[in-house]
């Protein structure tokens, strides 16, 4: 028998698009698309400048509009469902968008930085490395400026991914924001086999986790007969939709969010999912891996934020033990091989892992404070791994002028480029989480969320997890001040005006955040007198359903 | 109202921004001469590059090192004027009470505020740091003249370190301590990973950052808790029987207690988690120990003083005989391995060790008498062994060693810097006359007040501090002359000035401590109240505290 199931009347009108909200994600999207159509209608010569004029311009009106929009969301309502209820538009997302906005933003500047006539990226990436073709293509001074489209299409992906209100708007927003990275992950100048590595690696297991993702929203769609988020978790309050009388659905249910879930923490890098992370951060060009740590992880947490909060925000007693293990398996684990490592852009990607974790145990708090906390974390997280990685492309070898990972032939960068050194050393001290930065704040806010949740021992893991982590940030800082080099030392190129302004920015967002926080988080984040759920700040509702009624 | 301790706290960091905001003549050319020496570098070879760079940097430097040296001299005094000024208008009348308070508010989300207040305790250890930090500038003035920066960062990082010692006994506000607690390892860990002494500075200097950064973790959770429980972060909101934090349940106060404990003792270094101190007072410039062991490690005391006794005094009663037990153990422990030593830095760290044992016991000993004399033998083991820090330190800048072996007969040549030598270590084994005496005596008094066996174990650490005191001096000033010490210079007058103020202190604190106990004693009768009233719900409840004496006492025996 098929169960009948409150399916929406298919009509002739075509839904009601609310433009205006909406028109973010289209500046984005159109500029993308020109920005194909450009390459292949402007000449060689003139199309990077159009490219990255054009980027910024897309980022910067969709900053412009998600300011504005601001404005326009009911006064006393958290937000509104746009397209359908396809799409959320709350002041949770266009926090989200905002952040990843100004972050890829900032990470364009990195991407667009050029040496000597020579940007991060492959002169060409179909030829086969190491080839007469290749060394033909380098001295023509070739260029890939299709990398601006593509992080364009990639911004867009993480735009909508966090906004979601389906699953299935949230699998092509998955996808939109992963297939752009898989390619800018394997065009890599120098070290081109690695990188492509690194390409196939990040693809194969990402399209894994994809299937995952859409394996376990077909099971929901089982259990609650609808990928809208509204309706699942009125499905959840309820035990199941109608053909689950007497609450048989629940293993439709669990297995759902099993699998849901491993598609997100695969995406935030979370153990034991977190295996890409450190190949991948360190085989993509360094531009790239900033892209990816900022803008990739906000996104991400955006959409677990969203999904654990919102659909599956009633039956928090099944998924959080699950979050529980895997946010003490993130903390420890990666802190763990982490003390391990020594290439430094191996290292930044396990203190990823490591950042992950402790946004988690916001997660398993499950309240208003927790979303804010985690929102604060990631925000401050991103611009000072931006920095860090922006630090990172400046440190070369003496021949070839290749990045020098290895973090032992560091030894003096403290005397040769102080300014350098001393930035990188408060991005770290940051990341330990020393007061007077925005990582402190950060982590008092996940943490006490944490604790107000009852989660007391996942925080002592947390902190003991940080004193571990705080052993190989300082170690840095030991190698960078305290040892003098033997034999030949790192160069530092010069900064651009780009690199070094993403220096400046990060230097500035982390100290400002540190020592005024309260601005942010006054004012942006949701506080827990709308409520202590989350859902009180977060809109589910397909609430403008004008075409489908 | 002016806003003393903002000022206080203030005064120092914009010395700091200032001293490294110096026009330096080598810094300026350095970016062209750093990318100069690279190019050369990678065209001819390093061995041009290298030689040209320190000669810039020397010739450059010279000028603005001095400038920042007295810049630093200036703005720590400054400090020490306005510090002054404020204890001249503390109302010992009202030293229970916090005075001088200010409070803004600072992050309203979580009920942080800029909270500062001070008590009689914790202007006696501000008035302590004040006094120190000049000192010590003064002492370091040439330490540093072979770096290419003339010792410039190390003086910011002097004033910073200052701004905030005060900031950190200033707080009346749980998070603003904490972030001034955690903030504050920072600079001493560049003070010694790179301003040190010796190979070993690097270990040294992340084994202090670990430890440190360790135990204030583990604070942090309680730092949470206590705000999640007590719904504030403001000291003043936290204490007292109607706050919120009384209320809760005896195991969970414990569990918090045992969070800001656990900070306390390593900052404090008590045993077993003392030893990071050794080597980092070892690897460290005698100025930095002075700052390190004489005010740093006070913040361990007075912490536990201002936050576990009065924060949860539920929880008290609990762990008196414990920590009373790890006191002693830090007194004996720290005494006999500072008779081991061969090195007089590590030699006058264990020392520290020890006294943070008379001062624990003190304070847990929940008597008057007892965390009088410890708040006071906070102040006098600052002056005290600060003022014998700074004594090795003259040696060490004259021989190049800090090694006992390495010295001998001293006194023959420099009679006036052995002679100081012997005044600053009788006053650390507390000579009756002297400042430490009457803290210790008091500590006696109280401990013997709560438990005669822990004072009489105690005593003997009072024996071994002669021992390890005068067999120091012994070994280094007296008997024959060693070869190359002959022609050592006496005392400087720069160095007599850096020295003559502490051993003025350590007199007049010692032959009339009454200023200080007057504002000492009432802030600290506040702390009994709170102690004992625990002590005495303890004593109803059941005879646990004498079962436990009766424990210790058959150890003792």
């Amino acid at each position: 028998m098929i169960p009948h199931m409150d399916l929406p009347v298919i009509t002739e009108t075509p839904p009601d698009l609310d433009w205006w909200l909406l028109a973010p994600l289209i500046t984005v999207f159109a500029a993308g698309v020109l920005g194909v159509l450009f390459e292949a209608f402007v000449p060689k010569g003139r199309r990077r400048g159009l490219q990255i004029g054009l980027a910024v311009l897309a980022l910067l009106a969709a900053f412009v509009l998600l300011v504005l929009q601001v404005g326009s969301l009911p006064a006393d309502e958290a937000g509104v469902t746009v397209a359908a209820g396809v799409l959320a538009v709350d002041r949770t997302v266009i926090f989200f968008q905002g952040t990843i906005t100004v972050l890829a933003l900032v990470s364009l500047l990195l991407i667009s930085e050029r040496r000597d006539g020579r940007d991060a990226f492959a002169a060409q990436a179909a030829t086969v490395p190491g080839s007469e073709e290749e060394r033909a293509h380098i001295l023509a001074g070739s260029q890939h400026t299709e990398v601006y489209p593509l992080v364009l299409f990639a911004v867009l992906g993480m735009l909508m991914f966090p906004a979601s209100n389906d699953f299935l708007t949230m699998f092509i927003a998955l996808e939109v924001m992963s297939l752009p990275l898989y390619l800018l992950c394997g065009l890599a100048r120098r070290r081109r086999l690695f990188s492509q590595e690194a390409a196939v690696k990040y693809f194969l297991l990402g399209a894994f986790s994809s299937a995952f993702f859409l394996f376990g929203a077909a099971m929901v769609y089982g259990y609650a007969g609808s990928v809208n988020f509204g309706e699942i978790r009125a499905a959840v309050d309820a035990g199941g939709a109608r053909i689950f009388e007497g609450g048989n659905g629940e293993p439709l249910l669990l297995m759902g969010i099993g699998l849901v879930a491993i598609g997100l923490l695969f995406k935030v890098g979370a153990v034991p999912f977190h295996n890409w992370k450190p190949d991948v951060y360190q085989g993509a060009p360094t531009p790239i891996t900033a892209l990816m740590a900022s803008c990739t992880l906000v996104a991400a947490f955006g959409a677990l934020l969203r999904v654990f909060f919102v659909p599956f925000g009633g039956s928090a007693e099944s998924w959080q033990p699950m979050l529980w293990v895997v946010a003490v398996l993130t903390m420890v684990v990666a802190a763990v091989i982490a003390v391990t490592q020594r290439d430094v852009k191996r290292l930044l990607a396990y203190s990823s892992v490591v950042h992950a974790g402790f946004v988690l145990t916001a997660v398993v708090a499950g309240s208003t404070d927790g979303l804010a906390g985690a929102m604060f974390y990631l925000a401050a997280y991103g611009f000072t791994t931006l920095g860090a990685f922006a630090v990172v492309t400046l440190v070369r070898t003496r021949d070839g002028g290749q990045e020098l990972g290895d973090l032992d032939r560091w030894a003096g960068l403290g005397r040769r480029s102080p300014a350098l050194a001393g930035a990188l050393a408060l991005f770290l001290l940051a990341f330990a989480g020393i007061p007077l930065t925005s990582g402190f704040i950060g982590k008092f806010a996940v943490f006490e969320a944490a604790v107000a949740a009852g989660a007391t021992p996942l925080v002592v893991v947390g902190v003991l997890s940080s004193a571990v982590t705080a052993f190989f940030y300082v170690r840095i800082i030991v190698v960078m001040f305290f040892r003098d080099s033997e034999g030949e030392g790192p160069t530092v190129v010069r900064a651009g005006a780009a690199t070094g302004g993403v220096i400046v920015v990060g230097v500035a967002a982390t100290l400002l955040l540190g020592l005024y926080p309260g601005p942010v988080l006054d004012n942006l984040l949701p506080s827990s007198e709308t409520g202590p759920e989350p859902v009180a700040v977060m809109v589910d509702q397909a609430s403008t359903q004008t075409g489908t009624e | 109202m002016i806003p003393w301790l903002t000022i206080a706290i203030a005064l120092p960091a914009v010395g700091a921004a200032l001293v490294w905001a110096l026009p330096r003549t080598a810094a300026k050319a350095s970016p062209a001469g750093a990318a100069q020496a690279a190019e050369a570098s990678a065209s001819t070879g390093g061995a041009t590059a290298t030689a040209v760079r320190p000669a810039a940097t020397a010739t450059g430097a010279g000028g603005s090192a001095e400038t920042a040296k007295r810049l630093t001299l200036g703005f720590s005094l400054a400090t020490l004027l306005v510090v002054a000024a404020m204890a001249l208008r503390f109302d010992t009348s009202q030293a229970a009470g916090l005075q001088f308070e200010e409070v803004h508010p600072w992050i309203e989300r979580f009920g942080v505020n800029y909270a500062v207040g001070v008590d009689g305790i914790a202007l006696v250890l501000i008035l302590m740091s004040a006094v120190l930090v000049p000192l010590v500038v003064l002492a370091a003035w040439n330490e540093h003249e072979d770096r290419p920066d003339g010792g410039r960062g190390y003086f910011a990082l002097i004033l910073v370190l200052e701004a905030m010692m005060i900031g950190v006994f200033a707080a009346t506000d749980v998070f603003l301590f904490y972030v001034f607690f955690e903030a504050m390892l920072i600079p001493v860990y560049f003070m010694i990973g790179r301003y040190g002494r010796g190979d070993d500075r690097t270990r040294a200097a992340v084994k202090f950052l670990l430890y440190s950064l360790a135990g204030g973790l583990v604070m942090l959770v309680s730092v949470i808790g206590v705000y999640v429980i007590g719904g504030s972060f403001l000291w003043t909101d936290l204490v007292g029987e109607g706050s919120a934090l009384a209320a809760v349940d005896p195991a969970t106060a414990r569990w918090l207690f045992l969070g800001f404990f656990i900070a306390f003792a390593i900052k404090a270094p008590m045993w077993p988690v003392h030893t990071w101190l050794p080597s980092a007072a070892g690897a460290s410039r005698p100025g930095t120990a002075v700052l390190l062991v004489g005010v740093l490690d006070k913040v361990g005391t007075y912490g536990m003083l201002r936050y576990c006794l009065e924060l949860f005094p539920a929880a008290v009663s609990w762990f008196v005989w414990p920590v009373v037990a790890l006191s002693l153990v830090s007194i004996i422990y720290g005494a006999i391995l500072a008779i081991g030593q061969n090195d007089m830095m590590r030699l006058v760290a264990y020392t520290s060790v020890s006294h943070f044992g008379f001062i624990t016991l003190g304070i847990f000993a929940l008597t008057a008498q007892g965390q009088a004399g410890a708040a006071l033998y906070m102040v006098n083991h600052g002056f005290a062994t600060g003022a014998l820090f700074l004594v090795v330190g003259f040696l060490v800048a004259r021989r190049g060693s800090s090694l006992i072996s390495d010295y001998g007969g001293v006194q023959k040549v420099a009679p006036k810097l052995a002679g100081v030598f012997l005044v600053t270590g009788l006053a650390g084994l507390a000579l009756p006359g002297l400042a430490p005496f009457v803290s210790e005596f008091l500590v006696f008094v109280g401990a013997y007040a709560f438990h005669p066996v822990p004072a009489v174990i105690a005593a003997v650490g009072v024996v071994l501090a002669a021992l390890y005191i005068l067999w120091m001096y012994q070994r280094t000033m007296n008997g024959p002359t060693k070869e190359g010490l002959t022609g050592l210079r006496d005392l400087s007058a720069r160095e007599t000035w850096a020295v003559a103020p502490l051993l003025a202190l350590i007199l007049v604190l010692g032959v009339y401590p009454q200023p200080a106990l007057d504002v000492i004693n009432p802030a600290v009768e506040r702390t009994v109240g709170i102690g004992s009233g625990a002590a005495d719900t303890a004593a109803a409840g059941g005879s646990e505290g004498a079962a436990g004496a009766q424990e210790e006492e058959g150890d003792a025996e």
